[in-house]
């Protein structure tokens, strides 16, 4: 089956705008007098737009703020600093019920199908709880018909709705994640990591009954995964992420054909390739060392301890997230925003030796 | 409870590495765990063999069983509820499941060892890693304290954690992840084993670690030419590495096969739903394919074929009869009644 075009989605007006966000988490010590030490830098910075409609893929190592953002997006934390704007209005701002009118567009979808639903509540409480905070939306005398509708939507069984968690697969826990995250209607769904924990067939399933969610509703995803294939297969455009930063952002094709991003090729390049016949022509990246700590990050460009192609430049100044001047001119996809000093493609992936990066710590 | 594995294993189901000296060879191995549920049948009738310097892959959905069989070789089954109640594990020709407690305790760690996938969890907290590294030599070859340190250092060098000799007194959870798993693949080589079986040892870990990971496993495969039992759900690992395959369904092996021939035509169904199931870029834009259905309950497993609930080539016979392992060609086996036509691209 088609599914709509993804150009044509993309051209909508940015139904969010995020500016410069910013989530440090304080680090103290003492246990009376507690004073501030220093501060985990879990986002430092950080933009991007979410057009109507569109599927926005976020890709990173753990520790690089996905989740935090993904949290400051629906409410669960706030920022630091910086701004979310919904339909041109900063959200971070408001308060009260104007806020809470907002917040109802903007839903989560959680990671882990095990440990996410209150075991303690049955399907239909635990999907028709977010009519307790907004009971707007459905008078008490409609909900039980709400939920089974929703059951419904997400290929559950309506008749489910008593049952308990721990009587489902994985697969079909999600989708009561899933349908829960849908019960306000919401326009915008933020979903973190809604596949990580699933086999590869029953991913298939969840993946799938996202997109056909959205094509109904209308509905713009925020989808945080590791797993550089799924979000390829269900985004419209990648954003990577690196402690705290984006590298790189651009449609999939631009990311993932194209990328000119040193820690994009590197984790892309390190994604096992489902064809054995491909082993020997995978021009590997090995990437040396760990990720610096969020609590001292790197001057300069965060990745440059990293990095093969650091220079002294790199440590000084912080490579903007903009379209590098070298192709400002060009047409093709290159042309895309990537926040290094000496952003280029890679020559052709598979000629070379694998490539050592970084200093070997 | 449906017991459906009473059928005699028919001549075809000929072992597929057979005629190769085996490091391990595991016959007609059979798990099942006695619960308040029933029993569950998790491991019915699984055959493996793994050769010396050998990957050999075993696939499968959550709950197929290939933790379980895992633990039933290493001897580290939860018992009870779980027992075993059939079949031959021979490892360097001598039958494991027939040795008392002590010499089964002597093979493993120092003739095979086990790598899991949650290495913060399969670490003592409160031992430094070099006492945990250190206490390998100690019991086993029953070296001093300090000579044990210093092995352990070497170890942790071996396996490529910078700044050995500062870290040996660290505790795990001062490691990072990939650190951690290092620190596991460095207690599981301590001891030099011939068979290594590692439960999903890349996981828990990000892309970029888990190339750092598996290399170093490969390396050290290569350089003790040790046997290797990688477990996991992951295909794009598996064709990287893997020299032959598993693949397992509701406890039972239902394709085996080199690593080349599988990816090119799968002999079963469930292997090709498995396959088939995997974002590929030229599909975008398509649904992905998903096999329909559920895995069994494994106190209730459907007679005849149990996939056969899920499978689109089912036919009647699949519904009464259990396929055997048929042998597809030298070294692959397929227990499908339609592999000719599964082989061929049917769908
Ligand atoms: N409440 C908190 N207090 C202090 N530090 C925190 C808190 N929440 C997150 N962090 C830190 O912020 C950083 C970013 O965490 P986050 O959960 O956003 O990462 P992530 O990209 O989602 O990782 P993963 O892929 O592992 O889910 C990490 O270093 C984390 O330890
Ligand atoms: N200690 C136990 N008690 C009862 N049942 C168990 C126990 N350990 C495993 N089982 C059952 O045995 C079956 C096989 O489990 P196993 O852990 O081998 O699956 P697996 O293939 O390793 O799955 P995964 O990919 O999720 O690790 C499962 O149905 C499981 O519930
Ligand atoms: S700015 Fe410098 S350190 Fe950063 S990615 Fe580019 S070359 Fe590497
Ligand atoms: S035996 Fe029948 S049900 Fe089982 S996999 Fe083959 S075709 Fe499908
Ligand atoms: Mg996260
Ligand atoms: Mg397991």
């Amino acid at each position: 089956m088609e599914r709509g075009e993804g150009a044509a989605r993309k051209a909508g007006e940015p139904i969010l705008e995020i500016r410069d966000l910013v989530k440090h988490y304080p680090l103290t010590q003492g246990i009376v007098f507690r004073k501030q030490i220093g501060a985990v830098k879990a986002v430092d910075g950080v933009s991007f737009d979410l057009h109507k409609g569109e599927t926005l893929g976020i890709v990173g190592e753990s520790g690089c703020g996905k989740s935090t953002v993904a949290k400051m997006l629906v409410g669960l934390e706030q920022p630091t600093s910086g701004q979310i704007l919904y339909q041109g209005e900063d959200i971070t701002r408001l308060s009260g019920r104007a806020l809470k009118a907002v917040r109802r567009n903007i839903q989560m979808v959680f990671q882990d199908p095990y440990t996410s639903l209150n075991p303690r509540m049955t399907v239909g409480d635990i999907v028709g709880e977010p009519y307790e905070i907004h009971p707007e939306v459905a008078p008490k005398g409609e909900r039980r018909k709400k939920v089974q509708d929703l059951l419904d939507v997400v290929g559950l069984n309506p008749e489910y709705i008593n049952r308990y968690p721990h009587q489902f697969s994985g697969g079909q826990r999600q989708r009561i994640g899933i349908a829960r995250g849908l019960a306000l209607r919401p326009e915008i769904i933020v979903a973190d990591e809604p596949v990580s924990a699933l086999d590869v067939s029953v991913q298939a399933q969840v993946v799938n009954l996202l997109e056909q969610l959205q094509d109904e509703f209308d509905l713009s995803y925020v989808f945080i995964a590791h797993d550089l294939s799924v979000v390829r297969h269900i985004s419209d455009r990648v954003a990577v992420m690196y402690l705290g930063r984006l590298a790189e952002i651009g449609t999939d094709a631009q990311i993932y054909e194209h990328p000119t991003h040193p820690y994009t090729q590197a984790l892309l390049s390190a994604v096992p390739v489902p064809d054995p016949e491909a082993r020997d022509r995978r021009g590997r990246i090995l990437l040396a060392g760990d990720v610096p700590s969020p609590a001292d990050p790197p001057s300069g460009c965060r990745f440059r301890t990293r990095c093969w192609k650091a220079q002294a430049l790199c440590a000084e100044v912080v490579p903007p997230l903009e379209v590098p001047e070298r192709f400002r001119d060009s047409e093709g996809p290159e042309r895309h925003d990537s926040a290094c000093h000496f952003a280029a493609e890679r020559d052709a992936v598979g000629s070379e030796q694998d490539e050592r990066g970084g200093c070997p710590a | 409870m449906t017991q459906n594995d009473h059928q005699p294993r028919t001549d075809e189901a000929a072992p597929p590495t057979a005629g190769r000296p085996g490091l391990l060879d595991v016959r007609d191995l059979r798990v099942e765990f006695r619960t308040r549920d029933g029993i569950a049948q998790a491991v019915n009738g699984v055959d493996l063999a793994v050769t010396a310097g050998q990957t050999l892959a075993v696939l499968g959905e959550s709950g197929s069983g290939k933790s379980v069989t895992a633990q039933a070789v290493m001897g580290i089954l939860d018992s009870p509820p779980g027992f075993v109640t059939g079949g031959e594990i021979l490892f360097q020709g001598r039958d494991l499941l027939k040795l008392g407690k002590e010499e089964r305790r002597k093979v493993r760690g120092a003739k095979m060892a086990m790598i899991f996938q949650d290495a913060l969890s399969s670490l003592n907290p409160v031992l430094s890693v070099g006492a945990q590294l250190g206490e390998m030599y100690t019991v086993h070859e029953g070296l001093s304290r300090k000579a044990a340190r210093g092995k352990a250092v070497e170890l942790m060098q071996r396996v490529g954690i910078p700044a050995a000799e500062a870290r040996v007194s660290d505790y795990p959870h001062q490691f990072s992840g990939g650190m951690r798993q290092r620190i596991m693949i460095a207690m599981a080589l301590a001891l030099e084993p011939d068979l290594i079986i590692a439960d999903e040892p890349t996981t828990a870990l990000d892309v970029t670690v888990q190339a750092q990971v598996m290399d170093l496993l490969a390396e050290l495969q290569r350089e003790f030419t040790m046997g290797l039992i990688l477990i996991t759900h992951d295909l794009g690992v598996v064709a990287d590495v893997a020299d032959t395959i598993a693949v397992m369904y509701a406890g039972r092996i239902v394709e085996t096969s080199p690593v080349h021939q599988l990816y090119k035509a799968p002999a079963h169904p469930y292997t090709r739903g498995l396959l088939d199931s995997i974002p590929r870029v030229d599909l975008k834009g398509q649904q992905l394919y998903a096999i329909k259905g559920l895995p069994p309950n494994l106190t209730a497993i459907p007679p005849g074929c149990p996939f056969n609930p899920r499978c689109p080539l089912a036919r009647d016979i699949c519904r009464t009869d259990l396929p055997p392992l048929y042998e597809v060609a030298p070294g692959r086996a397929s227990a499908c009644h339609f592999w000719k036509e599964t082989l061929d691209g049917a769908r």
